[in-house]
Order: C-alpha cells, then sequence, then structure tokens
C-alpha cells in the first residue's frame, strides 16, 4: 500500500523535520524562558522555601545540587539497562522494574546470611565484601531471569513491540504478586558498608558519603558500559544493531546471540540499580513501580535507545527531584510531582522522541 | 447503508444481547445484576475507550484509568458539603456532575496534545507516566483529594436505586458502543484512521495529525469520564490508591483479554474479569492447589500472559478464529458485508516504511 524501501527511512525524516522546524521556535523559547527563571529563582528570590536563595544559604543549595547528582547516578544505573534493550530490540521491557526490586530482595536475603543476623544490621558489622556480593548475586539473579524471559516470551515475535509490552506487563503484575507472597509486605534495607558510613562536612552541612559511593558505583557502571559499548566488537555489533538491525543480519552475524546477551546485561543493569536503590532508600511492594516509572521518565526525557540520552535525562529528572522540594514554597511542597510533570510536558514539545531519540 | 445491510448477523446477536440485559433485573438476583453487571458495564465502558484509541487512532492508552478517577475526585469534591473530606464546594448533584465532565475532558485535551506527536509504543510508555503522575498528585496532594480518599458520596437523586444505576451503565455502554462504532465511517473517524496508517501522507494533504490525535483522545477522555461518574456513584467512596498503577495495568489487561481492536471485546473481557474476580474464590478445591484470594494477580497475570501468547486478538480473535475453522467459506463472506471500519494495519515495520 506505501513504497517499501530500507532507503525511504531517512529523506521522509529530514523532510518531516524541517516542516516542522517554523512551530517548534515558540517552545523552544519558552523552554529558555523556564530555564533562565528556574535560575533566577533558586539563585535570588527563594525566599520562604526550605532551602532559601542560594545567594543567602549556598550550603543548602551545594547540598542540594549534590543530592541532585547522587540521585542521577541511581537513575541512570536503573535506566541505562532498560535504554539498551530497547536501542537494539526495540523491546520495551515493562519488567525491569520487577527485575530491579527482585534483586534488592535477593541482595538483602544474601547480605542477612553472610552477616548472621536478619534484623537491626549494624553498618559496623558489614564488610564491604558483605555488600558487594549480595549486590552480584541479586544482579545475577535478575540477569538469570531477565534471559529466561526474553528466551521463553520475547525471543519468537520480534518486532510486535505492543504484544512484547504487554506480555512483560503481565510478567510484571505476576512477579511482583508473587515477590508479595515470599518477601510480605513490609519495608526491608539493605544496609551500606560500615566503611563508607560516615558524615562529611559540606560548607556547614553534613552529607552522607553513602550517597558519594552510590554517585561512585553508577559512575563506575556507566564508563565499564561505554567502554564495552565502544572498545569491544560485541559492542560494536550492539552499536550497529541499534542503527540498522537488517544490516547486521545480513552480515551474517548471529543477533539472537547479541540480543540474549545484551538482555542480560540489561537485566543485569537493572539488578545492579536494585541493590543499589534497596541500600539507598529500601525495597518494599510498590518500589517496582516507582522505578519503572522512574526509568521511563528518564528515558523518555533523554530519548529511548541512547546512552547519551540516559545520562542527560538522569542528570534533569533528578535535578528536578532533588530541587523542586527544597525551592518550592514550603506549604506547596505537596507540588513537587507536578514538576515532574512539566518537565516532561517541556521536553516533548521541544523535542517529541526525547532529548537524543531519533524517531523509530 | 440500508436498513437491511444492518441486519447482519452480528448486530442480530448483540441486539438480541442488548433485550436480554435489559431484561436481566428480572431474571437474575440483585447481587448478579447490581455487583456483576453494572461492574462489568462500568469497566466496559471504560475500556472501550482504551479500544477506540488503539483500533482508530493506533494509541495504546494507560491514562484512561486516571481520566476515569479524575471524574470520581471531581465530582467528590464539588458535590459534597462541609464536615466531609476535598473541596467540599456543595454544589447540586448535577452541576458536579458537569463540573466533572469538564474537568475529566479538559484534563484529556492537555494531556492529548502534549501526547499527540507520539505513537504506538511511545504513547503506552508516555501514558504510563502520566497514569503514575496522576496517582501521586491524587496521592500528595490532599485538598483534593482528602487524606485516604473522600468517602460518603452519594448518587443524584434520578439513581437512586441500585437498579438505576445498572440500567445507567447499560445506557451509556450501548451509546458509547454504537457512537464509537459509527464515528469509524464519518469524516473524523476516516481521518483518523488515515492518520493512525501513515500520519505523514495525511499531514501532505492538510490534515492536521496533531490535531487530529489530540481530539480522539479528548473524546475518550470525556466517555472515560462518564465511567468514572457511574463508578464512583456505584462505589460511593474514592481514594488515591484505587488509581495506582495496580488498578490501571487492570484496565487495560481487561480490554487486552477482549482483544484490543473489538469493541465487544471490552465488554467481554470485563464480564471475564469481573467473573474471575468475584467466583474464583468458589470453586471447589482453588485453595488445595495454592491460588487463594491472595494470589487473585497471579492468576490474572497469567490469564494474560497466556492470551497474548496464543492470540494478541484476544478472546474475540480466538472467538473469530475457532469460527473461521468451523465454517471458513461462509465466515469469509460475512466478513466483507459487515461494513465495519477499515482493517487494522499490520504492525510489522521490519522494513521502516514511510512512517517518522
Amino acid at each position: 500500500m506505501e513504497p517499501v524501501g530500507i532507503d525511504q527511512h531517512r529523506p521522509s525524516t529530514t523532510t518531516a523535520r524541517s516542516r516542522r522546524v517554523e512551530p517548534r521556535r515558540l517552545p523552544v523559547l519558552v523552554a529558555a524562558a523556564a530555564a533562565v527563571a528556574l535560575a533566577v529563582w533558586v539563585t535570588f528570590l527563594a525566599d520562604g522555601t526550605p532551602a532559601g536563595p542560594a545567594t543567602e544559604n549556598p550550603g543548602k543549595f551545594v547540598v542540594t545540587a549534590l543530592d541532585a547528582v547522587t540521585f542521577a547516578g541511581l537513575l541512570f544505573v536503573a535506566a541505562s539497562g532498560f535504554t539498551l534493550i530497547f536501542g537494539l530490540m526495540r523491546t520495551v521491557n515493562m519488567a525491569h522494574g520487577s527485575l530491579f526490586l527482585l534483586a534488592a530482595y535477593i541482595a538483602i536475603r544474601v547480605q542477612e546470611a553472610m552477616v548472621g543476623r536478619s534484623r537491626n544490621i549494624d553498618p559496623a558489622d558489614v564488610a564491604v565484601l558483605d555488600w558487594l556480593v549480595p549486590l552480584l548475586v541479586g544482579a545475577g539473579v535478575a540477569a538469570a531471569l531477565g534471559l529466561v524471559i526474553q528466551q521463553v516470551f520475547l525471543q519468537w515475535n520480534e518486532g510486535q513491540e505492543l504484544r512484547q509490552a504487554l506480555m512483560t506487563l503481565a510478567i510484571t503484575v505476576v512477579l511482583a504478586d508473587q515477590m508479595l507472597r515470599e518477601f510480605g509486605g513490609l519495608a526491608q534495607r539493605m544496609v551500606w558498608p560500615g566503611a563508607v558510613t560516615h558524615f562529611l562536612s559540606v560548607m556547614g552541612e553534613r552529607y552522607a558519603v553513602t550517597r558519594l559511593f552510590m554517585l561512585g558505583v553508577a559512575v563506575l557502571v556507566g564508563v565499564l558500559l561505554w567502554l564495552w559499548l565502544t572498545r569491544t566488537s560485541m559492542g560494536m555489533v550492539i552499536r550497529a544493531g541499534v542503527d540498522d538491525r537488517q544490516m547486521v543480519r545480513a552480515l551474517g552475524i548471529n543477533i539472537r546471540l547479541v540480543f540474549a546477551i545484551t538482555f542480560f546485561v540489561g537485566s543485569f543493569l537493572a539488578g545492579v540499580g536494585g541493590v543499589l536503590g534497596a541500600s539507598f532508600a529500601g525495597a518494599a511492594p510498590g518500589t517496582d513501580g516507582s522505578w519503572l516509572l522512574n526509568a521511563l521518565v528518564v528515558v523518555i526525557i533523554g530519548g529511548l535507545g541512547s546512552l547519551k540520552g540516559a545520562a542527560a535525562g538522569s542528570l534533569l529528572y533528578g535535578a528536578v527531584v532533588a530541587f523542586s522540594p527544597a525551592y518550592l514554597p514550603s506549604q506547596y511542597s505537596y507540588y513537587a510531582i507536578i514538576m515532574t510533570f512539566a518537565l516532561l510536558a517541556l521536553v516533548l514539545a521541544v523535542r517529541p522522541y526525547g532529548l537524543f531519540g531519533r524517531p523509530a | 447503508m440500508t436498513v437491511r445491510g444492518q441486519l447482519t448477523r452480528r448486530n442480530l446477536v448483540l441486539a438480541a444481547v442488548v433485550v436480554v440485559l435489559l431484561a436481566l433485573p428480572s431474571l437474575a438476583t440483585a447481587f448478579f445484576v447490581n455487583f456483576v453487571m453494572t461492574q462489568t458495564l462500568i469497566l466496559g465502558l471504560a475500556a472501550a475507550t482504551i479500544v477506540f484509541l488503539a483500533k482508530y487512532a493506533g494509541m495504546t492508552s494507560l491514562a484512561q484509568f486516571l481520566l476515569f478517577g479524575v471524574a470520581g475526585f471531581m465530582f467528590g469534591n464539588a458535590a459534597l458539603e462541609a464536615g466531609a473530606r476535598g473541596l467540599n464546594l456543595g454544589w447540586d448533584a448535577w452541576a458536579a456532575v458537569g463540573f466533572a465532565i469538564v474537568v475529566t475532558t479538559v484534563v484529556a485535551f492537555v494531556l492529548g496534545a502534549i501526547a499527540s506527536r507520539t505513537t504506538g509504543i511511545y504513547f503506552l510508555m508516555l501514558t504510563l507516566v502520566y497514569a503514575v503522575i496522576g496517582y501521586f498528585v491524587f496521592a500528595q496532594i490532599v485538598e483534593i483529594s482528602g487524606p485516604g480518599g473522600i468517602t460518603s458520596i452519594q448518587r443524584p437523586e434520578l439513581l437512586g436505586p441500585p437498579v438505576r444505576l445498572y440500567y445507567a451503565g447499560l445506557l451509556l455502554s450501548v451509546l458509547a458502543y454504537l457512537g464509537f462504532r459509527s464515528l469509524g465511517r464519518t469524516a473524523f473517524g476516516l481521518a483518523l484512521q488515515g492518520v493512525r496508517d501513515d500520519p505523514i501522507r495525511m499531514a501532505s494533504l492538510g490534515f492536521n495529525v496533531a490535531l487530529h490525535r489530540t481530539l480522539a483522545f479528548t473524546l475518550a477522555g470525556f466517555v472515560v469520564g462518564l465511567g468514572g461518574l457511574l463508578n464512583v456513584w456505584w462505589n460511593g467512596q474514592i481514594d488515591p490508591a484505587s488509581i495506582s498503577i495496580g488498578p490501571t495495568l487492570i484496565l487495560l489487561i481487561i480490554a487486552v483479554i477482549g482483544g484490543i481492536s473489538s469493541f465487544e471485546g471490552a465488554w467481554l473481557g470485563a464480564f471475564v474479569y469481573v467473573l474471575v474476580f468475584t467466583y474464583l474464590r468458589d470453586l471447589p478445591l482453588i485453595d488445595r492447589i495454592g491460588i487463594t484470594e491472595a494470589r487473585f494477580n497471579t492468576v490474572i497475570g497469567v490469564i494474560v500472559l497466556a492470551i497474548m501468547v496464543l492470540s494478541p486478538e484476544g478472546l474475540t480473535g480466538i472467538i473469530h478464529r475457532l469460527r473461521g475453522r468451523l465454517e471458513r467459506p461462509a465466515a469469509a463472506a460475512a466478513d466483507t458485508s459487515t461494513g465495519g471500519p477499515l482493517p487494522l494495519r499490520k504492525t510489522e515495520k521490519e522494513f521502516g516504511g514511510t512512517r517518522p
């Protein structure tokens, strides 16, 4: 019914883009004006907010900025696996949040077994290995389950995006229910290793070293991921696959194997995020849904399938999450969630496919 | 189309179903009518808007349950008087109905306008984000949701007896069904299906693609708002947890069980869901094999997974396939004469095509 050809793809997108340039100017201006207004508000005007204007209370500002960056690190770890899987396979893995929570629960169990106590674990009793081994076990289980899901449910219906999304949604429902049965409904916590459980003094404010440690882990994950994707032959195949799956296949590369490995790594990243998240804020029923939301917001802002986008989206979203409760007037702090929505609307108005996204 | 053209087997069966449903209050127990069937009609009405968006516009929406809840909350805020939770505007019941519908439609318009440049999987994700953010808005801003929800919401006097609520649900369901089906043949409906199939071509023909999608979403929001009003009257209360991610997924699951591209499927899926939800615990031996009420979500999840593995077209798809196997030649002839909307385009797009 329409002329079909691989080379049809590029010209049509470029014409679409140039056609849309004119009406885009207004949203860009609005976005720029909003950014400037927010900067002025935070710097000079924010009286009556929990933090106060940055010029009067620079300590609070620095702490909020650190909060933003460290939370962005966690967001990046959680979202990078999601965006990696989507970029290569066009599969929206709605079970990402479930894998996140499963890894958290398993890591908590393993840590309890290693320390030998099930409640009130003192950070001083937790050696670095008592944190690192549960991390690897939890993330490994999540990765294995992710691989099973991909092999059983997603491998044979490749390309049917909605069907895959709905299947993983159904898996989410089942997993959430089974985790509730197995691990109960109470919030549980992973304990940071004692070596990093200190406080620093930042411009007169106390700041937890654990958050900086979390950022460090996230940066390490990001660097390893970047090295894997840009410096190894497997990463080269994955990047080629993101650009053009058909061509990679035509060159005789076993893309099935590449898909399986990518799904394994993506699920592993979800698991690492889950263990970090459980150490940072605990794990409970519902954590899976809220972290699926976080991953979705990050990739919608940053653009699906782009690692750069995941980093940029994490920073923007992390900034909104950290700054809006601190710099909204006190009686309106509850409205912080609306700022997330405003960010999303603003980004989508300027770039419908996210900051670094391309039309699929 | 002539009257004779409308007398297909499908329409006759549907007319018979409506007649049975009209007579149902004198045939079945009060529990079955007021609990099972009223809930089926309300959820079916809401799920039909998902089907409408998916079938005509290619947009699978997870935000419908949020709009469903917005209508309920707005009615609760406007209709209740002082002493209750929420805004307590204390308006007349029908003024509150108008207010709730207007707010829901405006919210749908704004959300639809923001999402109007995305389709398919992006739209699904964006509406999931809407749903969760909407839940947090109602959970955190207690001025409009009351701490722990708005309770003791009264129905307008006209709908006092429960059976009238059932008839209201039936009336709205029939109207929505007929309206959505005939919309497929109007200029707007045809343009919408054109936008679904090839937005670039439609744009170059002078159609405003984003506006068509926004209006479709707004219309769906209006209809689901009506369903939300029925729901809040049926429940008598509404709280933020009732629009959290779980129920949101359930509504999509209802649409999927029935078959996401069939309007009948919306009500069929709702019926199956409510039946399972209501009667599962009564089945003999069901708790022996570890399936108790508490594991209900696992059962629903497994059912959906099985349906998606077997037939992405849901129960209606399975029925069609069975019928096709029984009477292949006759079914082929019947399909061409129904005069339904344009066939859904295949979702395969491995080789690109001209879609952005």
